[in-house]
């Protein structure tokens, strides 16, 4: 059997269990880690369809950054479990339904024949030596660079907006006011005292 | 060499599944941003099989975008959950009724 076929399936299966047991675990906590296991997993896979520059952005940013982020909510907001799993199974059946068809309908359309490799021709292995990150790169910079400087401005607004959100000011807290300071006079620090010569 | 509609199967159960996540999880808003972060993925894997397939770079320039777009609406809404835990030491969609909508 093609080693490619073997880690595809593995990687595959491994992505929809994980996949599954985030949705239907009871502890957050354990969601986010399955959630961790998915994009793992589908970093390999992204390996495999030759991305390797996005597989390990995958990693770095979403595993290392994102996830992190969830697992620090998840830890720091101390969530009753029990009230947020009522309704549970009495769900279950409609969004099984709905899971399922959506899912038969996609594969009646992308499973077929029409996606086969005989109407698509098979993509050659990249040569030894080129760059996935070069040929991104030169893409990115080019033909993309406004769209990118728009994703930076997004970032800096997400930045922006979350700390917004979540800075507070607590009445007992005592903090510098730069302005303050810079405008400060010698008059208001300095006092010169007059008194008499000791002895 | 692994057909593509592998990759487009397994992106369409990976979205079905976040789909029954969102209907099963409807109380518990954590999840329900996790659901859409795995949503993303689903759609991402099918770009980047599309992409290799048609030996098109586009479609990973696409992926990268989405994902800076899903970074900061991951970081946003967990700033807002962090917000409303705040103020209603809650969590649950059901108790967030304040609005009577």
């Amino acid at each position: 059997m093609d080693v490619y076929y073997f880690l595809f399936w593995l990687f595959s299966a491994v992505a929809v269990f994980a996949a599954l047991r985030v949705i239907t675990v009871r502890n957050p906590v354990h969601a986010v880690l399955f959630l961790v296991l998915t994009f793992f997993t589908c970093a390999a896979l992204w390996m495999l369809l030759e991305a390797e520059f996005l597989a390990i952005v995958l990693v770095l940013v979403y595993v290392g950054a994102v996830m992190v982020l969830f697992l620090f909510v998840v830890m720091m907001l101390d969530i009753n479990v029990a009230p947020v799993r009522e309704g549970f199974i009495q769900y279950l059946p409609l969004a099984a339904t709905v899971a399922v068809i959506v899912v038969v309908e996609m594969v009646l359309v992308v499973g077929t024949r029409a996606f086969e490799p005989n109407t698509l021709t098979a993509p050659k292995r990249a040569a030894a030596g080129t760059s996935n990150t070069e040929a991104l790169g030169e893409l990115l910079y080019t033909e993309y660079l406004y769209h990118f400087e728009i994703a930076a401005a997004i970032l800096l607004v997400a930045i922006i907006a979350a700390i917004a959100l979540t800075m507070r000011k607590r009445p007992q807290t005592k903090y510098q006011n730069p302005a303050q300071q810079v405008r400060v006079t010698k008059q208001e620090r300095l006092k010169v005292i007059k008194m008499e010569s000791e002895k | 060499m692994i057909p593509l509609s592998h990759f487009l199967v397994l992106g369409a159960i990976l979205f079905g599944l976040s789909v029954a996540g969102i209907f099963l999880n409807r109380k518990n808003v954590i999840i329900l941003l996790m659901s859409i972060e795995l949503m993303l993925l689903a759609v991402n894997t099918n770009f980047v099989a599309f992409s290799h397939h048609l030996g098109n770079m586009t479609g990973q320039v696409f992926v990268f975008f989405i994902l800076t777009v899903a970074a900061a609406e991951a970081a946003i809404g967990l700033a807002i959950l962090v917000v409303l835990f705040r103020n209603r030491n809650t969590i649950n969609v059901a108790d967030l009724d304040s609005m009577k909508g």
